[in-house]
């Protein structure tokens, strides 16, 4: 006791490393700027053209590692694993397929009003839930409101009485399931097993153009940074240490008075609503949305992207988001009946001998270099 | 009433100056001195009573030993007053108006008891200082964690716990690395930082040297009269040095209560406890 | 098999029947008949079709017969048909000597031929063989007319069977609603009352519309006539809905019961799960081809085989991952969740590879085809109650296994304090192996069952694995007595709410009714209270 009183400052951490921000810009340059170039300006013949397929294949993939970003929000910083993620994905992406479905107007296969497969069910009128789908910004407020507002609930009940762990997951895996059987039904208004497809245009611009395609793409990877950046951003702030103690040792983070269920809820919203935006920027680039996006199997897959890339490190969840999706359409390429015993032995080999990830490699690689 | 510790004069004094002083629900009301009273509480799991009329009172700013046999229901004494075990009957209350049985965990902490478990939980993947960060008292809501930071004197305050704990060295060292004792510490050092007025420590010093027992009996010492300790341990050497008012119980009530000479000569004592 | 035996003897002695010389049958067969069925006057050839049916002439079926086929002849005014290069004499039954004598065939209108048809059916109605009486029986409930009201009566009182004469009554009842006399009327609505089925249900709702029934005694009849049947229908429905329910909880209870003790019992939350029970499934498939192949007049004994094959093989893979995967992640349920995921994706592009990505075919023995029948309608089918059987067997045989033996023991006491049964001499990694391998073991048996009853694929254990972990977080971790309510809950649940709403709809309100009922019970049905430590 006889030190003198020290002082000690308050420690910020950066919003990223310098190393990290270099990787952003580098990412950034990439995306906005060569792919743009590679795409439009050099001509079609020249082997520095970037194809179409790859640019759709690219935006796809940037999709998915935004919802890898949020799964390890939740699941690496908090510890819920999410087996439902795939859900709030299709809902963003319905909810946006819905205008998308409106914007078609008359050029449909039957030239009417209402959508092509409402025409076909015999249907007379638009449901009432379609109501306001014709306007962009009602449908983008949907894309948000209505996966959030479902993940809001189901969490609020889940959390509040304290359902964790593989309960919680087991759990969420039911809710997609759920979701999935009932999308497939044709009275629930959404298209059946054949979901929505054909779109036309966006905001009155032709959608299969190749200016549109680059758009999409680039707003994918502005979305992309813009998702990683405010994830780090919380989990630099107390919040995020709050969040990693939960997942450490949640009664004693009770036992100093935080209430989990609110810091849990605001983790686990955020994260359905990126999943829903990265949905909604998944549909105009793929062309397709149907109930099989609710599968159990697809949000589980989410999870092994996370999970190979690294959990709570967010970076990771993008490396394995990425590496996994391209190994995945190389394999259905070139050895479609292949692709599921990589696939499993992917999800046996992280778990078993690499369970830090990709991300560990690199850790470990600084450590040995003092 | 025989106080062991030295009670601060703000505390004797608070509630005596008058006979008809206002109780106001939802604040402590130590004006009868007495801070946790516990008047016949019964738990039973599956047919065993864990407590069996259980009728306990402790002192504002007294350090309380309980002693007691495996099985006594030591542990379901301190899950009881924090509002984890709900009891069959009976009543708790904090001071004279909270009572702990209607409320939530969270509100029984931030009403000020503080809780130590038996096995030492602290926050492994953070570092001491952030250890403490998270349990310095103050707005616990969401909103406040996404948009404040921390401030220049609660850092200070931070500080203030290290220095008392010994731990100021350590405070950018990752919690899970620290010493047995140390992480025992810094776990009272994560309740003293929430200035409860009743601490709840479960076996303390077990696990540790005799040379952080030691350190630890000052420590305890030290918070007396500021703060209430209730301190469940087997350490009869221990027990013995803090030299306070001890509670044995066993098969879920209180079997004696007194100084740690008189307890040792108590027949009944020796019968189911020391006598072994 | 005595069945298809039985069925040739009958047709021979049909024939015999039919063979047999009609010397009585002259005295009926009335001259002017044979030029009235030569005539174009098309109810007087009605007319004498009827009577001859009514009086149950011996002749009829014989000459209706020819009738419909387009053959009868009358040549000197008795019926002829031609047979081989002859023509043979429906009266005598046999070959006409002259054949040069003149003949005119009888030709015969829709009108006609769907009278002859009917009556060709009426007169199964006194057919010597049981069965073909009780499929024309059974056949009158949905075309009983008025005009068949005689010969229904003289068949109701020549039959001596109780079910064949319990369904004439309900025809005959049926066809006098047509009558003209208010009484008989009256009396069908009582015979109607007494029935359950669907038929008559409709016949009656359908006196109650306007205009169909003027007679006010037989109305205020029909009302409480219907009400008795719609009552009987009711729970008729109820104990169909009832013992569906029971089926569909017996499977989950099997798929269960193998996860109640991997899961339940040992912790580990096995996602291949749902793929062990493909394996059962697949290993079912395997014996009943090697069966098919090399010994089919065993045939019908294969599922015997398949049960213990089943267990072994899903036991031998259960045991195959617990020790290559699953024991390296003990404690970290999260991780043996994804890792397990990995082995079901392995095990179900294995068995694509091996037996093609198509469904195969598993078909029942012979004696599991066919049910009981409880009430009209309602009909038990066998391969469900032995399914039901096979269910309780295994859940007593995991119980006692559990309970009573020295495994189950090690098992129990491996699961509470590993360290404690390690310090004993319980061999604990063994232990650990052994009891995944039951629980693996049990899913297979859950195959043999689910091939009897629903398509055998290599994803098939993909759509029971959301089932099965629900019936164990309904029914509570280490428990198997909530295991078995949580799966005949569900089970039952979700046959009554599906009757109600639909199958989509019920699967989706129950998975709701579970995430509210684990708000209230986190723990399960059946909670093990006890002084919580956890930290």
């Amino acid at each position: 006791m006889a030190h003198p009183m020290p002082s000690l400052q308050p420690h910020h951490p950066p919003l990223l490393p310098p190393l990290a921000w270099f990787g952003v810009a580098l990412f950034a340059a990439f995306c906005l700027l060569a792919v743009p170039v590679l795409h439009l300006a050099v001509a079609d013949g020249s082997p520095w053209h970037l194809s179409s397929y790859f640019v759709t294949l690219g935006g796809k993939i940037l999709c998915y590692a935004i919802v890898a970003v949020a799964l390890d929000l939740i699941w690496g910083y908090a510890g819920i694993l999410s087996l439902g993620h795939g859900l709030f994905f299709a809902l963003g992406g319905y909810a946006f397929g819905m205008y998308l479905m409106r914007a078609i107007g008359r050029d449909g296969v039957y030239h009417a009003d209402l959508p092509d497969f409402m025409v076909f069910l015999n249907w007379k009128e638009l449901p009432w839930y379609w109501a306001g789908s014709d306007h962009f910004w009602f449908s983008f407020l949907l894309v948000l409101l209505l996966p959030g507002l479902l993940a809001f609930v189901f969490g609020y009940f889940a959390f509040r009485s304290r359902i964790k762990g593989v309960y919680f997951s087991i759990i969420t895996q039911a809710l997609t399931y759920a979701g999935m059987l009932l999308f497939f039904r044709n009275e629930t208004g959404f298209g059946g097993n054949n979901g929505f497809t054909d779109f036309k245009r966006l905001l009155g611009f032709n959608i299969t153009s190749p200016e549109m395609r680059v758009f999409l793409f680039a707003l994918t990877a502005t979305t992309l940074i813009g998702t990683l950046l405010l994830c780090r951003l919380l989990i630099t702030r107390k919040f995020g240490r709050v969040l990693t103690a939960i997942r450490d040792a949640e009664s004693r983070v009770m036992f100093i008075g935080y209430q989990p269920l609110w810091y849990k809820l605001t983790a686990w919203t955020l994260s359905a609503l990126l999943a829903a935006l990265a949905g909604a920027l998944y549909v105009p680039q793929v062309g397709i949305i149907n109930p099989s996006e609710m599968s159990p199997a697809n949000s589980i897959e989410i999870a092994i992207w996370v999970a190979v890339g690294g959990r709570a490190s967010l970076i990771g969840p993008i490396l394995g988001a990425v590496a996994v999706n391209l190994a995945k359409s190389w394999f259905t390429v070139s050895f479609p009946e292949y692709w599921l015993f990589f696939l499993g032995l992917l999800f046996v080999t992280v778990t078993l001998w690499l369970p830090g990830g990709l991300v560990s490699l690199w850790q470990r690689h600084q450590g040995e270099q003092p | 009433m025989n106080m062991t510790s030295p009670v601060p004069e703000e505390l004797l004094f608070q509630g005596n100056s008058s006979l008809g002083h206002p109780l106001i629900p939802g604040v402590l009301d130590i004006s009868h001195r007495v801070i946790l009273y516990l008047e016949q509480v019964t738990v039973s799991f599956d047919g065993f009573r864990a407590l069996n009329n259980l009728t306990l009172a402790i002192d504002a700013g007294e350090l309380r030993c309980i002693i007691g046999p495996n099985g006594a229901g030591k542990t379901t004494m301190m899950d009881v007053i924090t509002g984890k075990t709900r009891p069959d009957s009976g009543t708790v209350f904090f001071g004279q108006t909270l009572d702990l049985t209607a409320m939530s965990e969270p509100d029984i902490v931030s009403a000020g008891i503080g809780r130590k478990f038996q096995k030492p939980t602290v926050f492994e993947q953070h570092t001491v200082f952030d250890n403490l960060e998270l349990a310095l008292c103050g707005d616990k809501r969401v909103r406040h964690a996404l948009f404040t930071r921390l401030q220049g004197e609660q850092c200070d305050r931070i500080a203030e716990v290290l220095q008392t704990i010994r731990l100021l060295p350590l405070a950018r060292q990752q919690a899970g690395r620290l010493s047995h004792g140390q992480k025992q510490w810094l776990e009272i050092g994560m309740l003293l930082i929430q200035e409860p007025k009743l601490l709840l420590l479960d076996e303390p010093v077990a696990g540790m040297t005799d040379e952080e027992t030691e350190q630890s009996a000052e420590l305890f010492l030290s918070l007396a009269g500021r703060h209430s300790l209730l301190v469940v341990e087997h350490d009869m050497a221990f027990v013995t040095k803090l030299n306070s008012r001890v509670t044995v119980l066993h098969e879920g009530s209180v079997l004696a209560e007194g100084r740690m000479a008189e307890v040792r000569n108590h027949p009944r004592v020796i019968e189911v406890y020391l006598g072994r | 098999m005595p069945q298809p035996l039985l069925r040739q003897a009958a047709g021979w002695l049909l024939c015999l029947l039919l063979m047999m010389p009609m010397h009585s049958a002259l005295a009926d067969w009335q001259a002017e008949q044979a030029s009235t069925l030569l005539g174009t006057d098309s109810e007087a050839r009605l007319a004498v079709l009827r009577q001859w049916v009514a009086n149950g002439e011996p002749f009829a079926e014989a000459v209706l017969k020819a009738l419909s086929e387009d053959a009868l002849l009358i040549g000197a005014q008795r019926p002829l048909r031609k047979e081989g290069g002859h023509l043979v004499d429906l009266l005598s039954g046999q070959a006409v000597a002259d054949t040069a004598m003149h003949t005119e065939s009888v030709t015969i209108n829709n009108r006609l031929r769907r009278e002859v048809q009917a009556s060709l059916a009426l007169l199964r109605l006194f057919a010597s063989n049981r069965a073909e009486r009780l499929a024309a029986a059974s056949a009158l409930q949905s075309r009983a007319t008025p005009a068949m009201v005689p010969v229904l009566e003289r068949a109701v009182q020549q039959e001596k069977d109780p079910e064949i004469s319990a369904l004439l009554h309900l025809g005959l009842a049926l066809a006098q609603l047509g009558s003209s006399d208010a009484q008989q009327r009256l009396q069908a609505v009582i015979a109607l009352g007494e029935s359950a089925t669907p038929v008559t249900k409709a016949t009656l709702s359908r006196l109650l519309l306007p205009g169909a029934e003027m007679d006010k005694t037989v109305l205020r009849q029909v009302e409480s006539s219907l009400q008795q049947v719609n009552r009987r229908l009711l729970f008729g429905e109820a104990i169909a809905s009832l013992f569906s329910g029971l089926s569909l909880g017996s499977i989950l209870l099997l798929t269960a019961l193998g996860l109640a003790i991997t899961y339940g019992v040992m912790g580990i939350l096995n996602m291949a799960h749902g793929e062990l029970l493909m394996i059962g499934a697949y290993t079912t498939y395997a014996v009943q081809t090697l069966f098919r192949t090399h010994w089919p007049q065993w045939l019908d004994g294969y599922l015997f085989v398949a049960i213990p094959a089943a267990f072994a093989m899903a036991a031998l893979v259960g045991m195959l991952l617990e020790r290559t995967v699953i024991r390296w992640l003990y404690g970290r349920p999260l991780e043996t969740l994804l890792a397990t995921w990995g082995l079901s994706l392995i095990l179900i592009q294995a068995v694509r590879l091996l037996f093609g990505a198509q469904n195969v075919e598993v078909a029942n023995p012979s004696w599991m085809s066919g049910g009981v029948t409880l009430l009209p309608g309602v009909v038990l089918p066998w391969n469900r109650i032995i399914i039901s059987l096979l269910a309780l067997a295994v859940l007593a045989l995991t119980w006692s296994l559990l309970n009573r033996t020295r495994l189950g023991l090690f098992v129990r006491a491996v699961t509470q304090n590993r360290p404690m049964a390690a310090c004993v001499g319980v061999p604990t990694s063994r232990i650990d192996t052994l009891a995944f391998g039951l629980g693996s073991g049990i899913a297979g048996l859950g195959g043999v069952a689910i091939s009897q009853i629903a398509n055998v694929g290599p994803d098939m254990g993909q759509g029971y694995i959301v089932d099965s972990f629900l019936v164990v977080v309904l029914g509570g971790v280490g428990q198997l007595a909530g295991a078995v309510w949580a799966a005949l809950g569900l089970g039952i649940t979700a046959k009554l709410l599906e009757g109600w709403v639909g199958a989509v709809i019920a699967k989706i309100l129950l998975l709701v009714f579970i995430i509210v009922f684990i708000q209230r019970r986190p723990q399960g049905l059946f909670v093990l209270k006890g002084r919580q430590t956890e930290s």
